[in-house]
């Protein structure tokens, strides 16, 4: 791709004036570290607080009575339930039970509030025109909300400098609040593992909202490097890489996004697209499953690398991996047949021809430091 | 002190020994981002463009290659131990090994630190 047809955000200059390294990313230029480096980066919003453009995210509205039942027939996740205020975490399946996109829904009330991945929103968008059609209406914000994400243990502090309502919010809380003025819509939730927030910006005042969040002495801006040594380390999934069309929740051990309500128990079992496939893994098994993996060596092994048994037979591939800098350590996930998935198991992974022991090992790496009241 | 420099924008420097120690430079440092894990060579004789030193960033693997036909004499088992040196001091402590070389006169064809940083000009 070409950097004309790739798109911006409304926060680009401030990236350029800022000093970052542009990259095209699912269509977008976007900025993979500042000066600073990926490493101090994250190391920073571990310890203070980072600042994070996701605005090539998909931010979208659901509005109509409907909209939580249409919503629901999508997903393996109880939304006709979710409190006003509160946001869950969801995926959208197709007919086998594979992961179309991951997403979070919030209750705002008089709407549901969306937010997609940012390869994946054209796709969600048609989806849900498509499902959606005639129960409720589908507003897309694409071209006008920006996202920022402030993530850390003095992310509260920071925001809460500029808008005070925020600090009262727990975990996976949601509501609309103003910030210096500005009319957001802010969730307490991020995918750092770390305390933090999410918050919806009209395009027009994305600007002053991450100059006043940069003003504070917390804040530093953190680019995409970072932002996926942050999440490898938080143990959550990323799309297109850990989870794909070809991958059930159950593979992705995702189990836990699954609903009580909609599970083949529930008062609502089933319902969703894929929930026969999903059911009978349940009660099956599965073949191969999602493990967090800790390489033994300092080497970092990465996405695409095989993994073998002691044995010397393939049994699994790595889908994401790096090296994570709270830990100090390589870190990495992976898809292994299910009978070398316990914890603790001893992996091997192939990398430049050199066989690098791996311990299967629980996720999240790093402890996750939610704020839940 | 004799200085010279490779299109890959490694570092040759001609010490009195004869021997010549190999790094890579500021320009290529940043362009890694922070590197994490450093894979030296075996002292033994390589061709040049041979993949000798393997460099794991943040964010991505990269080579080291021979810059001239030589034998490693000695590795800098200190970027080993701590990668950071490759970003703190790509010129001086974060060195990767010390060759001999096979033909005396290969460094001398090399870039010198005027040649480089037009290179560098021309190229960024």
């Amino acid at each position: 791709m070409t950097s004309e047809s790739l798109k911006r955000t409304p926060l680009h200059d401030l990236h350029v004036e800022l000093g970052a390294r542009m990259v095209p990313f699912a269509g977008y230029e976007m900025p993979v570290q500042y000066p600073l480096g990926v490493m101090k980066e994250h190391l920073h919003t571990r310890e203070q607080a980072g600042l994070f453009d996701v605005s090539h995210m998909g931010q979208i509205r659901l509005h109509g009575k409907g909209a939580s039942a249409a919503l629901e027939s999508l997903v393996p996740v109880d939304i006709q339930d979710l409190p006003v205020g509160m946001q869950r975490y969801a995926l959208f399946t197709n007919e086998h039970g594979g992961i179309l996109d991951d997403l979070m829904v919030a209750n705002a009330g008089d709407h549901l509030f969306v937010v997609v991945n940012a390869a994946c929103k054209e796709q969600d968008l048609a989806h849900l025109r498509l499902y959606l059609e005639g129960q409720c209406e589908v507003e897309e914000l694409f071209e006008s909300r920006a996202l920022l994400a402030l993530q850390g243990p003095l992310a509260a502090q920071a925001l809460g400098r500029l808008a005070p309502a925020v600090t009262e919010m727990t975990f996976m809380q949601s509501r609309a609040v103003e910030i210096i003025g500005i009319s957001c819509y802010v969730s307490r939730s991020g995918y750092t593992g770390e305390d933090g927030y999410e918050i919806s910006v009209p395009v027009e005042q994305a600007n002053e909202l991450a100059r006043a969040l940069l003003a504070q002495p917390e804040v530093k801006a953190i680019g995409l490097g970072a932002r996926d040594s942050l999440r490898l380390e938080a143990g959550l999934c990323l799309y297109g890489h850990d989870m794909t069309s070809s991958l059930t929740p159950i593979e992705a051990s995702l189990v836990w996004a699954i609903s009580k309500a909609r599970r083949i128990d529930g008062i609502r079992a089933g319902g969703f697209p894929g929930a026969s496939h999903i059911f009978a893994q349940q009660k099956e098994g599965v073949s191969k499953k999602r493990v967090g993996l800790l390489p033994l060596e300092r080497i970092p092994v990465r996405e695409g690398v095989v993994i073998y048994s002691e044995e010397g037979s393939i049994i699994g591939q790595v889908s994401s991996g790096g090296f994570g800098p709270t830990l100090g350590a390589p870190v990495a996930m992976g898809y292994v047949e299910s009978a070398f998935a316990a914890l603790d198991s001893v992996v091997y992974a192939d990398v430049r021809g050199k066989h690098i022991p791996m311990r299967v090992t629980k996720t999240p790496f790093v402890p996750q430091r939610y704020y839940r009241g | 002190m004799k200085l010279r420099f490779t299109h890959d924008h490694e570092w040759l420097r001609l010490e009195e020994t004869g021997e010549i120690t190999v790094g890579i430079t500021n320009f290529a440092q940043e362009a890694l981002g922070d590197v994490v894990f450093v894979q030296l060579p075996d002292l033994s004789s390589f061709e040049a463009g041979a993949e000798v030193v393997v460099l794991e960033s943040v964010k991505a693997a990269s080579n080291i290659t021979m810059p001239i036909a030589a034998e490693i004499v000695a590795v800098n088992p200190a970027v080993s131990e701590e990668p950071e040196l490759v970003n703190a001091s790509p010129m001086d402590s974060g060195w990767f090994f010390r060759i001999r070389p096979h033909d005396k006169s290969a460094f001398n064809q090399l870039m010198d630190q005027d040649g480089y940083e037009q290179y560098l000009a021309e190229n960024s």
